[in-house]
């Protein structure tokens, strides 16, 4: 089973993680940025973290034979230090117009103030302004008012729905997620936001049209192997093995891929190897001129 | 392998280019000469548009000194920025990714470059372990600046990491004595770590060739440790074999 984990932040995990991780399938994953567990005081910290997602990072997944690619975007909780924020929302072009950079995000909200509204509402447009699509994070708190009031700013910014994942879904959030268009995005942690077995829960009954999962493995406790968790727990509960990895590989690759710029894994079983997804190169590393 | 002069440089990349991808290239030439600030945004792109193969159809994938598609698009780009090209090099290269680095690296023997400008591009790729730069920065630029210490060091670096030696041009000339032995030590731990050596050493080492260090690698056959004997055989093999 091929595993493509749209939601993971590298950046916290050891070359264990990396090894375990292809041992147990993942091919592919989309690295989000995000805060570093404390807010930074500069934007050369910024610079610094966002060469880490193109540069080291890349390079230290591809020694696993892992292609990994990443969303670009100033996060809520740091939006909040404006003066800050405004140097990065500055900044965030340059990065966008990057190889595999496949969505603006995470943007959205923490605390719901204004200024995460303000930086919200500006990385929208910046989405439209580079064709990108957009991975918008759901707060911790007050989850189902800042899930509502998400659709509404992704709505009114005018960007297609379905060029959206609203991720972090629980119980309460996902229907008026799906409701609006937008992709759902659920995170798969060891306790906390949700689990393997109330995700198939929520699949067997509401379908796998727009769904995706993920582990967001980071600096708190998380597990990278959640995903193919999930996939052990579909297996377990009956669904077929086409229906599995329609979650967890065709789904990702259809969302990511309105990029243009997925590179995914060779596929030696590819009947044409320099074929394209949606202009997505398919061929590692290598589209002939 | 030679570098290519800049002429030939852009025949080569014209012969593999589809008209979509060479239409894409004079658009952006274009575009960057004439808008100050456009070569930022349009330097990541060049490899979604003019593909990121080999130049030289006949290369081997995975060859980390053959020149790609869009390393050879972005050198072109950043000569016809002229005397522009300078002072962007630095910022390009810091916000780059590795393909973006690599671009200006190999860019640098083809720009008129001060070397207050065009080195610390070059030492800042050395102290990474990526290969594909490791490669890019060894090219003509670095060749004729690098001093003995640091070019020790650098190909000391490219064996450690495994970029083959052999790609980089015009290193014969540039060998001392003190590399010649510095090599022969590297040979001499693998040996006695029982690790196999990278036969690419031995023509650079047979250039000036250290006499000590050689009798150590030698006494390495009589070693009562089976593994370091294998190993001191395998290695004395491939510098006979060449030789």
């Amino acid at each position: 089973m091929r595993i493509f984990d749209p939601h993971i932040h590298m950046t916290s995990r050891t070359t264990d993680d990396y090894e375990a991780m292809a041992a147990a399938g993942i091919e592919v994953i989309v690295e989000p940025a995000f805060w570093l567990g404390q807010p930074r005081t500069s934007i050369g910290s910024f610079v610094d973290y966002f060469d880490g997602l193109i540069g080291w990072e890349r390079f230290r997944a591809e020694q696993f034979g892992i292609w990994h690619h990443c969303t670009m975007g100033l996060n809520p909780k740091e939006a909040n230090d404006e003066p800050l924020a405004r140097e990065v929302l500055a900044l965030l072009p340059r990065y966008l117009a990057k190889d595999r950079v496949v969505a603006v995000g995470e943007i959205g909200f923490d605390s719901m103030t204004p200024a995460e509204e303000r930086a919200f509402v500006a990385q929208l447009e910046l989405a439209i302004e580079h064709d990108l699509p957009v991975l918008v994070h759901t707060p911790h708190r007050d989850k189902v008012a800042g899930t509502r009031r998400s659709i509404e700013l992704v709505l009114a910014s005018g960007i297609a729905p379905e060029r959206v994942v609203i991720d972090h879904n629980n119980e309460l959030t996902f229907e008026d997620v799906r409701a609006s268009g937008c992709w759902c995005g659920f995170t798969i942690y060891p306790d906390t936001k949700m689990d393997e077995h109330r995700l198939v829960r929520i699949v067997a009954e509401h379908g796998l049209d727009k769904m995706i999962v993920n582990s967001a493995a980071d600096w708190g406790r998380s597990d990278p192997l959640k995903v193919p968790k999930t996939v052990e727990a579909m297996r377990a509960a009956d669904f077929s093995e086409a229906d599995i990895e329609r979650l967890v590989w065709d789904n990702p690759i259809a969302f990511f891929g309105q990029s243009g710029r997925l590179e995914l894994v060779d596929d030696a079983a590819a009947p044409d190897p320099s074929s394209t997804f949606a202009g997505n190169s398919i061929l590692r590393g290598a589209r002939e001129g | 392998m030679t570098p290519l002069a800049h002429d030939e440089l852009a025949a080569a990349l014209d012969a593999r280019l589809d008209p979509a991808a060479r239409a894409w290239l004079a658009a952006a030439r274009h575009e960057t000469t004439t808008e100050v600030d456009a070569i930022a945004t349009i330097f990541p792109a060049v490899g979604r548009h003019v593909g990121r193969g080999t130049l030289d159809p006949a290369a081997e994938r995975g060859d980390v000194h053959a020149w790609t598609l869009d390393d050879a698009a972005r050198t072109l780009l950043l000569v016809a920025l002229g005397a522009r090209a300078a002072p962007e090099l630095a910022p390009l290269y810091r916000h780059g990714d590795a393909a973006e680095r690599r671009g200006v690296l190999r860019a640098l023997a083809y720009l008129q470059v001060e070397d207050g400008v065009g080195l610390p591009l070059i030492d800042d790729a050395l102290r990474t372990n990526d290969v594909r730069l490791i490669a890019a920065a060894l090219g003509p630029f670095a060749l004729g600046r690098l001093d003995d210490a640091a070019l020790a060091q650098a190909v000391l670096k490219c064996v450690f990491v495994g970029v083959p030696l052999g790609g980089l041009a015009g290193i014969e000339a540039r060998v001392t004595p003190e590399l010649c032995a510095m090599l022969a030590r590297f040979v001499h731990e693998r040996i006695a770590a029982g690790r196999s050596v990278p036969a690419d050493v031995w023509p650079l080492i047979d250039r000036h060739p250290p006499t000590t260090e050689l009798a150590a690698i030698e006494a390495e056959l009589t070693n009562p440790v089976g593994e370091r004997r294998q190993a001191a055989e395998a290695a004395l093999a491939a510098r006979a074999h060449r030789s």
